[in-house]
């Protein structure tokens, strides 16, 4: 993976993944945000998750 | 009366919505009380002790919405079941409409040039979502707590192998190119950098520099653990790096909460090495620091700004303990304390900031002596029911104890206008002492959530033959969304003493509760500063 530029002289474009509160702030900021749709993977079920990482599936 | 259970299959939605919903439906008409959980298991224990068994509750998952609600009747309960269909699908419209990206890869589908993810989603996801994006070559703002040691420095060290920076977790604050990441007040850019362990920390010394006239370069957050042994100040030395090169940055302010000595002297021999002035505040801990070093170790958050501020200007660092003069300080402590009655020996400090409770015990305590506290410090005391004062006491509401199950007391200032009643009744205060952070994220009108609670405890307090004085510190600047002029105007009418900063406010409680008999120690230290 390349390194990036030096990130205090870009313009922010953000991925925001979680609370969408976040996102709603960084709109009215003015910065370009997509907001991801987040939900638990593995139906929330932790273990579920570590298993199927395990198999390559997570 | 009549009440419902409703489990909405596959509706996950973040902690904050959830619990904005939760409170928007307690407040609607006709419903007695109200709540909104997600489905995992620790939440359907709670609903169960609540007695809400309903076999629809107990086969549902974390994924699963569930509404309990109990209305005066069938009315109010159908009007409420409505709100909420329009709460979710408002909510969910709002940003990416009805089919918005699901995964990380999706969104990077939409803006690929994306150079930065925001993750805030639970502490046992954090680390798989903050990976990808690391691997995408995407910078990470980490939000999330609860995030193991181990994996916190396995991120940090893919990050800095990378060139990235991994802001985190539990990171509250960050500014890069004026664009405030989580919590963060509105100041103009300027020639001031700031890396920083703290969220709090890093809103006042940003205000003040703001307040000063000046600008804030960068805000870097590194997350409260980076300077732990374990992860030995990654992020933070890569910080300071980074605003060493950075052209806008003139002068660098460090902030944490005190590190262990390895750890202070790896950050020290880079600070020393930096081409620019660097002030380090390590609440509470003194460091050895030479002034020909470029390294300026300060007592206060205040003093950062301040030693900040006269760097850039070329100005010799001056610490004054106020920025009024001496005697209006004075005549404000003899109007609060002048009626006080003998019983009122103790300040009661009800903090949102975790650092800020830590800065007002660094300044009390040489002038009050020992305080009860759920914030650890050497030299104070721990409180052993956080709920509960005794003698001086300054509580941490944003501590775990207090925020399980609820917003952050900066969104949500419900449990401190409890607490501030409870210290009302209590004929032991002297003084009540809070500190009101504004800025992007905290809690839209805080004068209007205070000043009836103000005008509440003032009254307990007069019925019970006693007067309350109450003292506030504004962290924050006109330009936020909440106005700090017009806040601070607000809760002045309403009788509340308001303050520029956290250490000012400490310190005038300490001369209120003392009836200034700590005066030659608040301001006989102004010669040495």
């Amino acid at each position: 993976m390349a390194r990036r530029e030096n990130i205090l002289k870009e313009t922010l474009k953000i991925v925001n993944v979680g609370l969408q509160s976040f996102a709603e702030d960084l709109k009215s900021q003015g910065v370009e945000v997509v907001h991801v749709d987040w939900q638990p993977p593995a139906g929330g079920d932790v273990e579920m998750l570590r298993l199927l990482e395990r198999l390559g599936l997570g | 009366m009549a009440s419902r259970v409703v489990v909405m299959k596959g509706t996950y939605r973040d902690s904050i919505t959830v619990m904005k919903i939760s409170n928007e439906l307690s407040a609607a008409s006709g419903i007695r009380s109200a709540a909104a959980v997600m489905a995992t298991g620790l939440n359907k224990r709670l609903l169960g002790d609540l007695g809400f068994r309903a076999i629809e509750v107990e086969s549902a998952g974390p994924n699963d919405l569930v509404v309990a609600l109990e209305a005066q009747d069938e009315n109010a309960l159908g009007d409420a079941l409505e709100m909420l269909d329009r709460l979710l699908s408002a909510r969910k419209t709002m940003l990416s409409g009805p089919a918005g990206p699901r995964t990380l890869d999706s969104a990077l589908g939409m803006l690929p040039d994306a150079n930065l993810a925001v993750i805030s989603v639970p502490g046992q996801f954090a680390k798989r979502e903050a990976l990808r994006a690391l691997r995408e070559g995407l910078h990470v703002f980490l939000f999330s707590s609860n995030v193991p040691a181990a994996d916190e420095l396995e991120l940090k060290r893919i990050a800095k192998d990378s060139g990235l920076l991994l802001m985190g977790p539990d990171c509250g604050t960050a500014m890069l190119n004026g664009v405030v990441l989580g919590f963060g007040n509105v100041v103009r850019r300027g020639p001031v950098g700031i890396v920083s362990a703290s969220g709090t920390g890093s809103q006042q010394v940003s205000v003040l520099v703001h307040g000063a006239g000046l600008g804030i370069s960068h805000v870097i957050g590194t997350g409260g653990s980076d300077l732990s042994e374990q992860i030995g100040g990654l992020m933070m030395i890569e910080g300071l790096k980074l605003l060493e090169d950075d052209e806008g940055t003139k002068v660098i302010v460090i902030i944490s909460k005190p590190p262990g000595p390895p750890t202070a002297e790896k950050l020290l021999v880079v600070a020393r090495q930096c081409r620019k002035p660097v002030v380090v505040n390590f609440l509470g801990r003194s460091i050895e620091s030479t002034a020909d070093s470029g390294v300026r170790e300060v007592a206060t958050l205040e003093d950062a700004a301040k030693t900040a501020c006269a760097l850039v200007r070329g100005e010799t660092p001056r610490v004054e303990p106020f920025s009024a003069k001496k005697e209006d300080v004075l005549a404000i402590v003899e109007r609060e304390a002048s009626s006080l009655t003998a019983s009122q020996k103790y300040v009661r400090g009800l903090f949102s900031g975790g650092t800020l409770c830590l800065e007002t015990m660094v300044v009390m305590t040489p002038l009050i002596g020992g305080i009860y506290s759920n914030t650890a410090l050497g030299g104070s005391h721990t409180l052993g029911d956080a709920n509960v004062s005794r003698e001086h006491t300054c509580v941490d509401l944003g501590s775990e104890e207090f925020t399980a199950g609820r917003l952050h007391p900066m969104m949500d200032y419900t449990l401190r206008k409890m607490r501030i009643l409870r210290e009302a009744k209590d004929p032991e205060t002297a003084v009540i002492l809070a500190d009101i952070v504004l800025g992007i994220g905290s809690n839209p009108d805080p004068a209007a959530e205070l000043v009836p609670t103000v005008a509440e405890a003032k009254g307990l307090a007069q019925r019970g033959g006693r007067s309350l004085p109450i003292v506030a510190s504004a962290i924050g600047t006109p330009d936020d969304p909440q106005d700090l002029t017009r806040q601070r105007k607000e809760l002045e009418n309403a009788g509340v003493v308001v303050m520029e900063s956290n250490a000012q406010a400490a310190r005038i409680a300490a001369l209120i509760a003392t009836r200034g008999a700590a005066a030659p120690r608040v301001f006989g230290s102004a010669a040495h500063g």
